[in-house]
């Protein structure tokens, strides 16, 4: 009798459970479905919910678009999954970002896998490197603190969010190099997510922190932090106005960090198009100048073939930088 | 300077802001009952409702706040009916929680986790409300070196446990640590045990870990039961419903207790409720145990993880208001939520935004309030979850365990995983293995490796680093104690016997 009710269960129960599940993700039928593929709360999550709100407010969708998670390898899992699964999903975009970009280089989204894999369909905002010591420390500039690094490269503590080989520490590595200073030879610390590194460098543990100028706000105001440099082009303005960047105190290191989305490789020309024209219009719009600033990203406007080029060149250029910098052979 | 505190009462007390904050606390019981879904995910689907409703800041952070508050005191209830943990905080309650309802004491056992949580979340606020700003800057002074001691004291106290078996404890604890080193390296960026497969390069998820290892082996347990007709244990009894007085009292000590270590620990960034939890249930058991009923069914081994685990969620919001880091991955939630606005949390905020900061707080004593409410009555009408058949009930739990952990995942593989681990699971508890053993060495595993790597690299491989501060030396010292203490008491108390 109590085998009988198992037997008669599993195959609804599981037939339930599969159901539930399938509604969940694989939404099909005109819905637009943004992916972020991490956990909730993120750069990536973040970067769904730009395209999700702002194209909401600016009633560009005529269904709200849905934000679904899949976390793994920082994109790896997700890279796959619409490698294999999704491949012409014409509702469905990924966020990506300059990690993305960097992992491709490396490899670390599968050996078979290059940026030519997906259709990159642009960049709503960017975010810039920065380089951060406590109010306390001893250097007031980056030349001061590259003086350091390069008569003595592991007097220095330098912590951030990511792995060696991640962004965070590309940042670190390209800062040594430009200096003359090789990159293996750093003191490197990884935490989880830019929060502890700053914890970190709040509390003594670590001398410099490579972040990102976003997250800074509250400690910049606060005057409890100094960022020796911004890693990007020109100064930012604003509450950053008085930040120099690296390349004008006379290191050549720019990273940019932008926030972008691709479709699947087999999404037809015209779908591809209608996204491509769906977000121009969104990044025109003042509104959505404004949502961005909130959510602290500076406007970055590469779209379609453009962004394609811009995200293929940057996967050859950071293959060439891991190589000089010692990552891969 | 207790302005801060008038305003933000005043700001709480507006009829929309109590609305909200029941709201909240209803759904985030919800949300924490429900396996699979925990605070993180309640507040990532609720937040970009917020926003969308154009809810005032104040009342944004007031339903989160609610949220987070309620799924704390939501996680129990499964971890008690059905030995199943509703979220990561909730794990040591099962140890307890679930011997206590099948003895027929579910509705008492609710009421008093429900108390032990308000006591907890109480202690936890009010030093929040004194003590932050200067917490916070003690906090940061925790570096890897100091967390590596703490975990090293975290897993001497777990010896506490090791009970009826210590080899198969130790082995489990072993188990959980080498779950924990599944993934990308930390320090180095190495690929480890992860057999190409880009699903295993984070590591396995906690979620999927605990649903496996509990729910999904409960299943099969249920499963080979119901093959074996003369072992049926048949539902648990339903005894009396209100937890009486005298068991409160017999607990107090211990919430009191935990609720401190559990705000100490809460405030700490990179730790939270798991962490809380395991570390006040194995000193109470330490303190309070001398029977050795921790494990059978003791209510103040109840009370001490849950007055700890509503106490951490209460200390991780220390380092979001007064730094602007986040303690913990549902506070970095929060704080995304507070950038949704423009504002930015950190030293300042106590001055400049009092109306939030006031009224975040004032809503978080005004949520406790509600949930004690809520939770007392209902203990009974929840603990007739269990005249509900096992055979029904269990299958709907790993229904909506599939689907939350599909949620998260969007990706069957983390599925295969979770069948995977729950048929181990099963067979570590066919072989009398306890399976909190392997859980903490999971979550407490992890975080000293890692910490431990990084204490490594800043002093560029000098050991000297993990014993230099006076933060570490005292935890090196109390983990020593709680290892030799109980040795050196019963060598003491059998001369003295020796003696007479």
């Amino acid at each position: 009798m109590s085998t009988f009710s198992f037997a008669s269960l599993r195959r609804p129960l599981l037939a339930v459970a599969l159901a539930g599940a399938a509604s969940v993700s694989y939404a099909q039928g005109g819905k637009p479905e943004c992916l972020a593929p991490a956990k909730p709360g993120g750069g990536y999550d973040l970067t769904c919910r730009l395209a999700s709100n702002g194209l909401e407010q600016a009633s560009l969708l005529e269904t709200p678009m849905l934000v679904n998670y899949m976390p793994g390898g920082i994109g790896a899992v997700a890279f796959n999954h619409v490698n294999g699964v999704r491949k012409g999903d014409p509702d469905l975009i990924v966020a990506a970002s300059t990690g993305a970009a960097l992992n491709l280089a490396l490899g670390k989204f599968g050996r078979q896998y290059d940026a030519s894999n997906v259709r990159w369909v642009g960049a709503l905002g960017v975010d810039y490197g920065a380089v951060v010591v406590a109010a306390d420390a001893p250097w007031q500039n980056l030349d001061e603190l590259m003086k350091e690094l390069q008569s003595n490269p592991t007097s220095v503590v330098i912590g951030a969010g990511g792995t060696v080989g991640s962004q965070d520490w590309m940042k670190a590595a390209l800062m040594a190099k430009s200096g003359g200073v090789d990159p293996r030879s750093l003191r490197y610390v990884s935490f989880e997510g830019g929060g502890e590194s700053l914890a970190a460098l709040l509390g003594g543990h670590i001398q410099v922190f490579t972040g990102d100028l976003a997250e800074l706000k509250p400690q910049l105001d606060s005057g409890t932090i100094r960022v020796l440099a911004a890693l990007s082009d020109e100064r930012m303005d604003g509450a950053y106005a008085e930040i120099p960047t690296a390349k004008e105190q006379g290191y050549d290191v720019q990273w940019p960090i932008w926030r972008g989305y691709y479709m699947g490789p087999e999404v037809s020309d015209a779908d591809y198009q209608a996204w491509v024209e769906r977000l121009q219009e969104l990044d025109g719009k003042p509104e959505f100048a404004e949502m961005r600033e909130a959510r602290g990203l500076f406007p970055m406007s590469k779209f379609g073939s453009d962004f394609d080029t811009y995200v293929k060149d940057q996967v050859e250029e950071f293959r060439g930088l891991a190589k000089e910098v010692g990552l891969v052979k | 300077m207790w302005d801060f505190l008038f305003q933000g009462f005043a700001v709480a007390v507006s009829p929309l802001n109590i609305a909200l904050v029941m709201g909240g606390a209803l759904l985030g019981t919800l949300f924490g009952a429900l396996p699979g879904i925990g605070p993180i995910n309640g507040i990532a689907i609720l937040m970009p409702l917020a926003y969308t409703l154009g809810l005032p800041p104040e009342s944004a952070l007031i339903l989160l706040a609610g949220i987070y508050c309620g799924s704390e005191y939501g996680g129990r209830m499964s971890s008690i009916l059905l030995n199943v943990p509703g979220d990561a905080g909730a794990v040591m309650t099962t140890l307890d929680g679930y011997p206590l309802a099948q003895k027929g004491l579910a509705g008492p056992a609710l009421g008093m986790s429900a108390i032990a949580s308000f006591v907890g979340s109480t202690l936890a606020i009010i030093g929040l409300t004194l003590f932050a700003p200067l917490l916070a800057m003690v906090a940061v002074k925790f570096g890897p070196a100091e967390f590596f001691a703490l975990m090293i004291f975290a897993f001497a106290s777990m010896s506490a446990m090791m009970g009826k078996d210590p080899l198969k404890t130790l082995i489990g604890a072993i188990l959980g640590i080498i779950i924990a080193t599944v993934g990308v390296d930390s320090g180095t960026g190495v690929l480890r045990f992860t057999f190409d497969m880009p699903e295993l390069y984070d590591g396995i998820d906690f979620v999927v870990l605990i649903i496996g290892m509990f729910a999904i082996s409960e299943i099969l347990l249920m499963l080979e039961h119901s093959f074996d007709k003369s072992s049926d244990k048949g539902m648990a009894p339903i005894g009396r419903v209100m937890v009486s007085m005298k068991e409160v009292m017999s607990c107090k000590w211990s919430m009191l207790r935990s609720g401190v270590i559990g705000f100490v620990i809460g405030v700490l960034p990179g730790t939270g409720a798991s962490v809380a939890s395991a570390v006040a249930y194995t000193t109470e058991k330490r303190i309070v145990d001398k029977e050795d009923t921790f494990g059978t069914g003791d209510m103040r081994g109840l009370a001490a993880p849950e007055a700890a685990n509503n106490a951490a969620a209460a200390g991780s919001f220390v380092p979001m208001l007064t730094l602007g880091i986040p303690g913990s991955g549902t506070t970095a939630i929060l704080l995304g939520a507070l950038m949704l606005y423009n504002i930015q949390p950190g030293p300042m905020m106590f001055s400049e935004q009092p109306v939030i900061v006031g009224g975040l707080i004032a809503s978080l004593y005004l949520g406790n309030l509600v949930l004690l409410a809520l939770n007392l009555p209902l203990a009974g009408v929840f603990a007739r979850v269990l005249t509900v058949p096992k055979w029904i009930l269990v299958p709907c739990i790993a229904v909506l365990a599939f689907v939350g952990v599909f949620q998260l995942h969007s990706d069957l593989h983390a599925i295969y995983l979770m069948l995977i681990i729950g048929v181990f699971g099963y067979l570590l508890r066919k072989f009398g293995f306890s399976l909190a053993p392997i859980v903490l060495g999971f979550v407490l595993g992890g975080l000293m490796e890692q910490n431990l790597r990084r204490a490594l690299a800043i002093s560029g491989g000098e050991s000297g680093i993990l014993w230099e501060s006076a933060l570490s030396i005292g935890l090196w010292i109390a983990a020593i104690i709680v290892m030799v203490a109980p040795w050196l008491l019963g060598r003491f108390k059998s001369k003295a016997v020796a003696a007479k």
